[in-house]
C-alpha cells in the first residue's frame, strides 16, 4: 500500500500575543510547528506502515523553512518527502492550493491520500476535499479512526457533533483526520541523526501539470479585502461600590447589552 | 464570467433526521438581510427524503422560494449525492450567494462544491455584509481567532461562504410569509456514490464544551471551595450559562479540566464573559479575553483582570453573586 500525507507547517497560534498597545499581533520568535491535525494523519499512515508495510510519503507545499517540518516527519518514520516550493504557488487560496497538491498527487502512486482535517492558522478544512474533487476520489472528512481489512477497504470513524459514523470506503480515497485520534510518535533518536542526510525533493511548478492560471494568487477566487486584530480594548469601568448598588449597575449594563 | 447571469441568495438547508437545524434557520434570516440589500431572492435549498413539509415553515423564516429535492438518495448525508444535487442546482439556476452552516456536514459539503463548482469558499464566517460594488464580504477569524479577515470572491460565482452555527440571528417566524415551494428531480450518477454509511451513532456527549457557550461564569481562588462553585452554578443556571473555572481551582482539585479556560485550558469566546473572583493571570486572559464583553467581580482593585474587563466591580463575590442572582431570577419571573 502507498500512502501520500499532506502535511502543514504551522505558527503556533497558541503561542501568539497580540501586542496590548497596537493591537497587532507579535509574530516574532513564535515556533514552527508540524499542524496537529496533519501529525495525527501521519501517525495513522505510519500505523499502517507498521502493520501493512506500507510506503509513506509526505508532501507539503511552503517555504523553505518547511523543510524542517519534513525532516521531523522522515525521523518519525515517513519514507519519502516532498517539498513543493515555487513562487508561482504563492499566495494561494485553498482553492489554488488544492490544485497545486492535486497536481503533484497526480504525479504520484497512491491508495490513500491523508491530511490534516484542518490548519490551525488558517482552520477552513477546505483543503482535504477539494483535492479530492480534483482527483475525482471519494472522501471522508474528520477521521477519528481507521481499519484497513489488508485488501482495498477500508474502515472509517468519522466523527460528528453529536455522535460518530462508521463509512466504508475502498482505496484510492481521500481522509481528513482530527488530531485527536491519535497521540503521534516522537522522532526516533536513529531518525533524527538520519533525517539530516535523507533527500528532501524540492518540486516546483515544472514538476506538476497544472495550468498556471489555476496556481498562485493567480489562481484564487478569493482575496484577502482588510484584515484587522480585534485589537486590545480600552479598559472598561471599574466600580468601587456596596454589593446592592453592584447589582444595579450589572444587571443595568446587561439590558444594555444583552436581552435579560 | 458574466457576473449579472448569478442572481439570488441560497441557503442550503441542513437536515438530520429529517429535523430541520437551528443554522439553517439562522442562515435564512441573514440571508434575508443580503437579499434585501441586493433586491433580490432568498431561496432554500431542501434536500433529503419525506421532507417536503419542512418547506412552509422556511418561508415563514425568510424564504421567498423553497427548492424541495425529496429523494431516496438524499435521506441521510452524504458527501456525493448532496455535492450533485447541489452542483445541478447551482448550474442550471445560477445564485450569486450560497450559503452552508460550518457543521460537519457543511464543512464536508462546501470544500467539495467549491472544487466542483471552481469558485471561492470562505470557511466560517462569522459576519457577511454586502459591498458597495454589491460583492458579499465575508468575516472570518484566522490565526486561532487573533486576526479577523474579510474576504471578498470578486470574479467568481456563486460566492460561498460557511458560516458558524450561532453567530446569525434566526428572524421571527412569520407565518403570514408567502412564498413558492418548487419540487426539483435530480439526476444522480450513482457510479461515483462511493462512501457507505455503516451506521451513524448517537452519543450523549455529556462533556461540556465550554468554548460553545455563550454565556460563561468562571471562577477563581476567590470563590474559594466546591461551595463557591455551587453559588456560581446558580448564577449559570439562571442565565442559561456554563460555569468554567480559572486554573488555580483545577490544579486545587474543585474543577475538572475541561472547565479550564486559560493558556492550558481552552480559549472561549462566549459574548459575555463574568470572571468571578479571578485575578487575571496573563495564561487566563490569553484564554478569554476575546470575550464579547467582560464582567469581573474581585476584592483586589488592582487585580489585572480589571484590565480587560468591560465591567469591574470591586467587591466580595460571595456577597455580590447570590444578590445578582436573585436579582436575575426575579427579572426573569417578570418578564414571562
Amino acid at each position: 500500500m502507498k500512502i501520500v500525507v499532506c502535511i502543514k507547517q504551522v505558527p503556533d497560534t497558541t503561542e501568539i500575543k497580540l501586542d496590548p498597545a497596537t493591537g497587532t499581533m507579535i509574530r516574532d520568535g513564535v515556533p514552527s510547528i508540524m499542524n496537529p491535525d496533519d501529525k495525527g494523519g501521519l501517525e495513522i499512515a505510519l500505523q499502517l506502515k507498521d502493520k501493512y508495510g506500507a510506503h509513506v510519503t509526505v508532501i507539503t507545499m511552503g517555504p523553505p523553512q518547511a523543510d524542517d517540518m519534513l525532516r521531523e516527519a522522515l525521523a518519525m518514520g515517513a519514507d519519502r518527502a516532498i517539498h513543493m516550493s515555487d513562487r508561482k504557488f504563492a499566495g494561494a487560496d485553498t482553492l489554488a492550493t488544492s490544485n497545486a497538491i492535486a497536481g503533484a498527487l497526480r504525479m504520484l502512486d497512491f491508495d490513500l491520500v491523508i491530511t490534516g482535517r484542518q490548519a490551525i492558522d488558517g482552520d477552513t478544512a477546505q483543503v482535504g476535499p477539494q483535492i479530492a474533487e480534483h482527483l475525482d476520489l471519494p472522501q471522508v472528512t474528520y477521521v477519528e479512526d481507521l481499519q484497513f481489512d489488508g485488501n482495498k477497504t477500508f474502515t472509517i470513524r468519522k466523527s460528528l457533533e453529536d455522535g460518530y459514523q462508521m463509512v466504508q470506503v475502498d482505496a484510492p480515497c481521500v481522509i481528513t483526520v482530527l488530531s485527536s485520534a491519535n497521540k503521534a510518535r516522537y522522532m526516533s533518536v536513529r531518525g533524527i541523526v538520519e533525517a539530516y542526510d535523507r533527500e528532501v525533493e524540492v518540486w516546483t511548478y515544472d514538476n506538476i501539470s497544472v495550468a498556471e492560471e489555476k496556481l498562485g494568487l493567480k489562481g484564487s477566487p478569493t482575496r484577502v479585502w482588510k484584515s484587522f486584530t480585534k485589537g486590545a480594548k480600552a479598559a472598561g469601568k471599574v466600580y468601587e461600590v456596596e454589593p446592592n448598588e453592584a447589582v444595579d449597575i450589572i444587571v443595568e449594563k446587561l439590558k444594555e447589552k444583552f436581552i435579560i | 464570467m458574466d457576473k449579472t447571469q448569478y442572481k439570488d441568495v441560497y441557503v442550503f438547508v441542513e437536515q438530520r433526521d429529517g429535523v430541520v437545524q437551528k443554522v439553517a434557520v439562522e442562515l435564512l434570516g441573514k440571508a434575508r438581510e443580503l437579499a434585501d440589500a441586493l433586491g433580490e431572492r432568498v431561496v432554500a435549498m431542501l434536500l433529503g427524503h419525506d421532507i417536503s413539509a419542512k418547506a412552509e415553515e422556511l418561508i415563514a423564516y425568510g424564504a421567498d422560494v423553497v427548492l424541495c429535492a425529496d429523494e431516496r438518495e438524499l435521506a441521510q448525508y452524504t458527501t456525493e449525492p448532496y455535492a450533485q444535487a447541489i452542483a445541478q442546482i447551482v448550474r442550471e439556476r445560477k445564485p450569486s450567494i450560497v450559503l452552508i452552516g460550518a457543521t460537519t456536514i457543511g464543512r464536508d459539503l462546501g470544500p467539495r462544491l467549491s472544487a466542483r463548482l471552481e469558485t471561492g469558499l470562505t470557511a466560517d464566517c462569522t459576519g457577511l455584509d454586502i459591498s458597495e460594488e454589491r460583492d458579499l464580504l465575508m468575516t472570518r477569524p484566522a490565526f486561532g481567532g487573533n486576526l479577523m479577515a474579510t474576504i471578498i470572491c470578486k470574479e467568481h460565482r456563486p460566492q460561498m461562504s460557511t458560516v458558524r452555527p450561532g453567530v446569525m440571528r434566526a428572524k421571527e417566524k412569520d407565518a403570514s410569509r408567502t412564498g413558492v415551494v418548487e419540487k426539483v428531480d435530480i439526476h444522480f450518477d450513482k457510479s461515483k456514490f462511493r462512501v457507505k454509511v455503516l451506521e451513524t451513532v448517537k452519543e450523549q456527549k455529556n462533556k461540556i464544551d465550554i468554548t460553545e457557550a455563550k454565556v460563561l461564569v468562571s471562577g477563581g481562588r476567590g470563590v474559594g471551595n466546591a461551595e463557591g462553585f455551587a453559588m456560581l452554578g446558580k448564577l449559570a443556571e439562571t442565565l442559561g450559562a456554563e460555569v468554567s473555572s480559572s486554573r488555580a481551582m483545577v490544579d486545587a482539585g474543585v474543577m475538572p479540566h475541561d472547565r479550564q479556560v486559560g493558556q492550558t485550558g481552552k480559549t472561549v469566546r462566549p459574548d459575555l464573559y463574568f470572571a468571578m473572583g479571578i485575578s487575571g493571570a496573563i495564561q487566563h486572559l490569553a484564554g478569554m479575553e476575546e470575550s464579547g464583553y467582560i464582567v469581573a467581580v474581585n476584592k483586589d482593585k488592582y487585580a489585572p483582570i480589571f484590565g480587560v474587563a468591560d465591567l469591574g466591580i470591586v467587591g466580595d463575590v460571595k456577597k455580590v453573586v447570590p444578590l445578582l442572582t436573585e436579582r436575575l431570577a426575579a427579572l426573569s419571573k417578570h418578564n414571562k
